[in-house]
């Protein structure tokens, strides 16, 4: 990989990472909820007290809401196979890469 | 199409669907049973133009070139981490990024539509995420609109000669905005305000989720961005079977 874009990548993810970390220190105490729990106390402040009229099947077949370690356990499964997918790919291209540079000097 | 290529098909909506299976609370679709059944069937029967031809788009492409699955593979993959991820805000709440302009600048919009859909039917089954009422809204606001913008935007930023990575930056960033946008202009359409209509409710909804939703777009330009360098420097090939780069 050329070095500018080395840098490159350096910087932004430094940006990312400052993105992320200011919010949770900028403003202390603050719940970080979804935001869709906000965007359901928007529908019913519109329209008065809202009764959905479905609910999620997982929910009606466990008779209540998904745990909240369930839940995180499955963020982090979720998150693992995508990375597990995207390294091992990556981890392809650059051996390959590699492989042939070589191929072209000899 | 020949046996293998229709294996092919079946094992990428597989991979799609596996990854579909794991859940993602507190994103932003809309919520099950929250829109009233005739919005819930106009927005399904909207999506399925976009999803047939994103079927037959992302046949054709990997009967064009089979290994184009590597990189579909990976769109696929960094639109799963990408949306696994609840993200702090300035505003206090947490929201997660969508990680389809990747998929849209490489394979086009309505090849990502399938992906979405698939992760989108999945969640609302399994996940209690989003929801099997809303999935035509949701598939729409996700997995077509942003996506189109996306595409739209970057095929635009290139003939105008605007720099490579600025227009993938800007592309996946106002895609993932878009997509925020339909969805509340969805809500707004049938939550009109009693006073001012649609159009009062519309900022009252998008009040909740741009602020929240604008650093986040902005993250996900930057990560879609890394993930085209890192390409752009290993997989040369690859990408210019999905044309994205010009052949030398």
């Amino acid at each position: 990989m050329k070095k500018k874009d080395k840098k490159l990548i350096a910087a932004i993810l430094i940006v990312v990472l400052l993105m992320i970390v200011i919010p949770l220190f900028a403003l202390k105490g603050a719940e970080f909820g979804g935001s869709d729990d906000a965007g359901s106390q928007v529908v019913e402040e519109i329209s008065g007290d809202y009764e959905p009229w479905f609910t999620p099947i997982l929910e009606t077949l466990i008779d209540g809401e998904l745990p909240g370690e369930v839940e995180s356990l499955m963020f982090c499964v979720q998150t693992g196979i995508g990375v597990g997918i995207i390294a091992f790919l990556m981890g392809r291209f650059v051996e390959r890469k590699k492989w042939e540079d070589k191929k072209q000097e000899n | 199409m020949t046996k293998h290529q229709k294996k092919l098909i079946v094992l990428s909506i597989a991979f799609a669907a596996a990854f579909g299976i794991v859940p993602q609370v507190n994103a932003m679709h809309i919520m099950e049973g929250y829109l009233p059944l005739g919005f819930c069937i106009g927005w399904g029967v909207i999506c399925v133009p976009f999803l047939l031809s994103g079927f037959f788009s992302i046949q054709k492409k990997l009967k064009a070139n089979r290994k184009n699955i590597t990189l579909l593979a990976m769109a696929g993959a960094f639109v799963f981490v990408i949306s696994s991820l609840k993200i702090p805000s300035v505003t206090g709440s947490c929201s997660h990024m969508t990680g389809t302009g990747l998929g849209a600048i490489l394979f086009g919009p309505s090849a990502v539509s399938i992906l979405g859909i698939i992760v989108l039917i999945f969640q609302a089954i399994l996940l209690a995420h989003g929801g099997l009422t809303t999935l035509g809204a949701n598939t729409f606001s996700m997995a077509i609109a942003g996506p189109f913008v996306s595409y739209g935007i970057f095929v635009l930023l290139k003939k105008l000669k605007v720099n490579r990575r600025v227009s993938v930056f800007l592309a996946a960033m106002l895609g993932d905005l878009f997509t925020y946008c339909v969805t509340s202009v969805q809500l707004a359409l049938a939550y009109p305000s009693s006073e001012g209509g649609v159009a009062a409710s519309a900022v009252k909804f998008l009040g909740i989720f741009a602020p929240t939703q604008l650093p986040l777009a902005i993250i996900e330009g930057f990560l879609t961005v890394i993930i085209m360098i890192t390409l752009e420097n290993y997989a040369q090939k690859e990408l210019k079977d999905t044309k994205y780069l010009e052949e030398a």
